[in-house]
This record gives structure tokens, sequence and C-alpha cells, in this order.
């Protein structure tokens, strides 16, 4: 607020800064289409010079041929559908979960402990590596990418719940307490908007591991999904179709940061 | 209204155990604008916490009314040393928050919020949070924070230690402004022997640490006090007085 005001300042008495401001935003304006065109014509380039077979490096056009085929029978759809539920399921429980466990270590020594160790050992073991017992243990259906989905975006939640709930100024807990606040007060008006920004953080790491861990459960055995669609086109070397699933999990990745960062700018309004 | 009667305080670490507090025993007066002084890490903060009930002392009791205080109490507003506000909160919601944890309907806390900001000269900033403020300004706020509940009996934490020397001419004159309108019990910790002289009707010493009640000393200055008084010479007479009980 303060240093648009100055900047305005500036502006009236420095003739040439409008200009320069003006050209700055048609940069912002431009700059991403800009790079993104160049990309995809240097790839369509690249390909055209080398001559590479179409299963080795589709051209763009290729992609977009295919994308558009399978937008329009709804292979495309079917398959996202599967992996977005996958997503928002595995989400909600591994959020949940890591935020109950985390306000627990965080609130008691006693807990911290106890469970410490096996969660970082936990932690210390890739994903990949018990998403094949998961899926003996559970079968191959969606629940096996919903735990897989969960275990992943976990770890990442509870340390920054851990953080957000010890980084409560103490001095405010005494504030609370000389107001006679009952502890369910003390979370709801202190400790969680006080961890908010730090819990935010963790959410957008979080939502990003989301998406590899329901891909990374679906290739372990599926037959519906992105990460099964990658698997079969493969087999088939479609490998446009295997660029269009990508292609597709890149923005479902970028949405759901995107729906963070939106949260992040409606909730933490005071740090502006 | 406020007896403490041989209070003592001891600190357990885990590897030693500090004495702060020892057998200090005195009375507040309904109305009556006490302030304590002393050295500093004499344990001034501790007195004022067990004071509202914060933390029990290890021997002895508070009465308020007397009745035992074993808890934070509604009459008791406290103002911290920091501002200590809630950086989330605007200016008006922070002075809201013990009106919304004490569930008062919603008509009487903006009432009561807007009375306070206006008393402390805040209206126009209630929209504001508080990384807008300034020092004093927080420091305000969180005056009006601990009125808005109209407690009884206010006490403060060096409110105006962090400010500079105008800034907290300016707070102090503000400060018996409001108590000469609402007429409430105060009891305020400083290390400014100035600050203390000028508000107090009474200045409590305490010792180094752990801290003794070594003379409680009345200040018989007229009321109401402005600027000129503090250099009158029975103002310098009085604070050179509580230097002296100060080692
Ligand atoms: N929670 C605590 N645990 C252990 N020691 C403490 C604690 N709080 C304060 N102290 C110690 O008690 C002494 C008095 O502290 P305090 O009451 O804050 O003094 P003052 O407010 O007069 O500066 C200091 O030596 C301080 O280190
Ligand atoms: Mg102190």
């Amino acid at each position: 607020m303060i240093s648009t005001q100055t900047r305005q300042q500036f502006t009236s008495k420095i003739t040439f800064k409008p200009f320069v401001d003006n050209w700055k935003r048609y940069i912002d304006m431009f700059l991403l289409p800009f790079v993104l065109t160049l990309f995809t014509l240097s790839w369509q380039l690249v390909v055209w010079i080398n001559d590479y077979p179409t299963f080795i490096l589709p051209t763009p056009v290729d992609v977009i041929y295919t994308f558009n085929k399978v937008l329009l029978d709804g292979t495309l759809w079917h398959h996202t559908q599967v992996t977005l539920f996958e997503i928002f399921l595995g989400l909600t429980l591994g959020i949940t979960t890591a935020m109950l466990f985390g306000y627990g270590l965080a609130k008691s020594h006693l807990l911290e402990k106890i469970l410490a160790p096996y969660l970082v050992a936990m932690q210390s073991i890739p994903v990949v590596a018990i998403a094949p017992l998961i899926i003996i243990w559970v079968g191959s259906g969606y629940l096996s990418k919903v735990l897989i989905c969960a275990l992943i975006v976990f770890f990442p939640v509870l340390i920054n719940t851990v953080i957000g709930i010890r980084s409560v100024e103490p001095n405010l807990y005494d504030l609370m307490r000389s107001l006679q606040a009952s502890r369910w007060q003390i979370f709801t008006m202190l400790e969680l908007p006080a961890a908010l920004p730090i819990l935010l953080g963790g959410l957008k790491i979080g939502v990003t591991l989301s998406v590899i861990g329901a891909v990374v459960g679906e290739f372990m055995g599926a037959d519906e999904g992105l990460g099964f669609l990658i698997n079969q086109a493969r087999g088939l070397f479609n490998t446009p179709l295997v660029f269009v699933a990508i292609l597709t999990l890149v923005i479902i990745t970028l949405s759901l940061y995107g729906l963070v960062t939106l949260l992040e700018n409606r909730l933490l309004r005071w740090r502006k | 209204m406020l007896h403490a009667n041989h209070l003592t305080k001891i600190y357990n670490t885990e590897t030693t155990a500090l004495q702060v507090i020892d057998d200090i025993s005195f009375e507040v007066m309904a109305g009556e604008f006490v302030c304590i002084v002393g050295p500093s890490g004499c344990g001034k903060t501790t007195l004022l916490r067990l004071l509202a009930g914060l933390y029990p002392p290890d021997i002895g009791e508070i009465l308020l009314n007397n009745r035992p205080l074993l808890a934070p109490s509604a009459e008791i507003g406290l103002v911290f040393q920091k501002a200590n506000l809630m950086p989330w909160r605007t200016v008006f919601d922070n002075v809201r928050l013990p009106l919304q944890v004490h569930h008062l309907p919603a008509g009487v806390i903006k009432q009561r919020v807007d009375d306070a900001l206006e008393l402390v000269g805040l209206t126009e900033f209630a929209k504001h949070y508080p990384r807008q403020l300034s020092g004093g300004m927080e420091q305000r706020v969180s005056i009006a924070r601990a009125l808005a509940y109209q407690p009884k009996v206010l006490m403060l934490d060096e409110p105006f230690g962090a400010l500079d020397a105008l800034n907290r001419e300016r707070l102090n004159e503000e400060l018996l402004r409001v108590w000469r309108i609402h007429g409430q019990t105060v009891l305020m910790v400083t290390h400014d022997i100035h600050e203390a002289v000028f508000l107090a009707d009474r200045v409590l010493v305490l010792s180094q640490r752990p801290a003794k009640l070594v003379q409680d000393i009345s200040i018989p200055l007229t009321r109401p006090r402005n600027l000129a008084i503090r250099y009158k010479p029975d103002f310098s007479k009085l604070a050179y007085r509580v230097r002296q009980a100060i080692q």
C-alpha cells in the first residue's frame, strides 16, 4: 500500500516513468504466451529437422490432435475424473490426519517422544517402496491410491502443523488465559489463525505431492486414471497420448496450487 | 479491594530454583493508582502476573474484594509489556477480543469497542492492522482492549517502556484522563521513576531479586496533573525519594 503510494508520487514527478510502467505491464501480459509459443515452435522445429518418428517424440500438432480426440470421445475426462477423485479423498484424509497428529505432537512432548522416531523413519522410506505393499493389503481399487496419496501428503502437512502451532507467541497464550478463554476459544481464536501462514505453506507442498501420490498408485496397478492412461499409452507406443496425460497432470497440479494460493490471498490479507 | 498477603514465588527450572518474590504484602484501595518500581530483572513482571492470577504464588494469597484469587478474573484487565496484539486482527477486532471471548451481544460489543477506541483516540484506525501502526498506537490499542471489558482493576506491565520520552509523556496524560473518567483501580509496573511519580497515588519500591517491598511512598501531588507538574520542586523531591529507595 505504502509502496504504491510512494511510487505514484515518483511517477508524477518523472514524466517518462508512466511509459516504463506501461511497458512493464506489457511484458507481464505477453511474456508467458510468448515463451510458450517460442517453446512450441522450437519443439516442432526440432522434430522436423531430426525427423523423429512420432512414437519417439511427437510434434505439438500430434499432441494437440490427440488431445482433441480423447477429449471429444470422453476418454480423457473419464480418467481425469478418476484421478481427481483419488486426489480429493487422499488430500482430505492426509491433511486431516496430519493436522490432528501435528496438533497433538505440538502440544504434547510425551506424544512427540513416542511418535517422532516412527514418523521420521516412515518418511525415510520412498513412497514407491510402500505403494506395492499397500496394493497387496487393500487391493488395486481406488482405496489403495487414496492411501498412497494421503501418505505422501501426510508428512509435509504434519511438519508444518507442528511448526505453525509452536510458532504461536507465548504472550498471546497468557493474554487468552487472562481473558479466561476456553481451550476451544484458544484454538479457534489464537492457534488456528497464528499457525495459518505456515500451515498453508505445508498445504502448497501437500497438494503438489498429492498428484504424484495418485499417479504412483495408479502405476502400481489400476484399470483407470491418468497414471493408468500413461502406462497403457506407453504400451501401445502412443507417445502423443502419454504427452496428453502428462499435460493434464500438470494442469491439475497447477490448478490445485493456484487454489491454495487463492486461499492464501484471501485468508492472509493482513500480511500485505 | 486488592490484598496481597505474604506473596512468595520461586521459579523451578531443571537445574535450579530461583526465588523471585520474597514475602511481599500490600493493599490497594478501590480507585487507587499504584505504581510498582524496582531494578530491572527484580521480579516486577512476575509479581504483576501473580496479582493477575496467571499463576499461583508458592506461599501467600491474593484477595480480590475479600475473595481469594485463584485464576484470572473478569474484573482484572491486563496490559502486557509489549502490545501483544494479534497481527491478523484489525484494531477493531483486537479490541473486540475480550468481549468476544465472553460472548457479549454484538450490539454491546460494537458500542464498547467504539467507546474504547475513541477514548484512546484511534477511531479512524479501527480498520487498520497492527503492522500499519506505530509503537505508541499499538500500545494504545492494547490499553483500549483492556478497557473495553470495563475491568474494575487495570494492571499494566511497563506499557510505555518501548516508547520515546515524548510519546510516553503523552500516553501518561492519556492514561490519567481515562482513569479520571472511569475511576478503575490501577496497578502499573514501570522502571521509570518520573513516570511513577507523575501517575501514582502511591509508589511501591521493590528491592533487587528476590524482590521484597522496601518502601511504600505516597505521592500527595494535586490532581489533575499536567506537564508543568513534572518541573515543580515537589515533584523532584518525590522523585529523589523514590530514587533513593531503589538500591
Ligand atoms: N518463566 C520463568 N522461568 C524461570 N525464570 C524466570 C521466568 N520468568 C522470569 N524469570 C526470571 O525471574 C526474574 C524476574 O523476572 P521478571 O519478573 O520478568 O523481572 P522484571 O519484570 O522486574 O524485569 C528474572 O531473573 C528472570 O530471568
Ligand atoms: Mg518485566
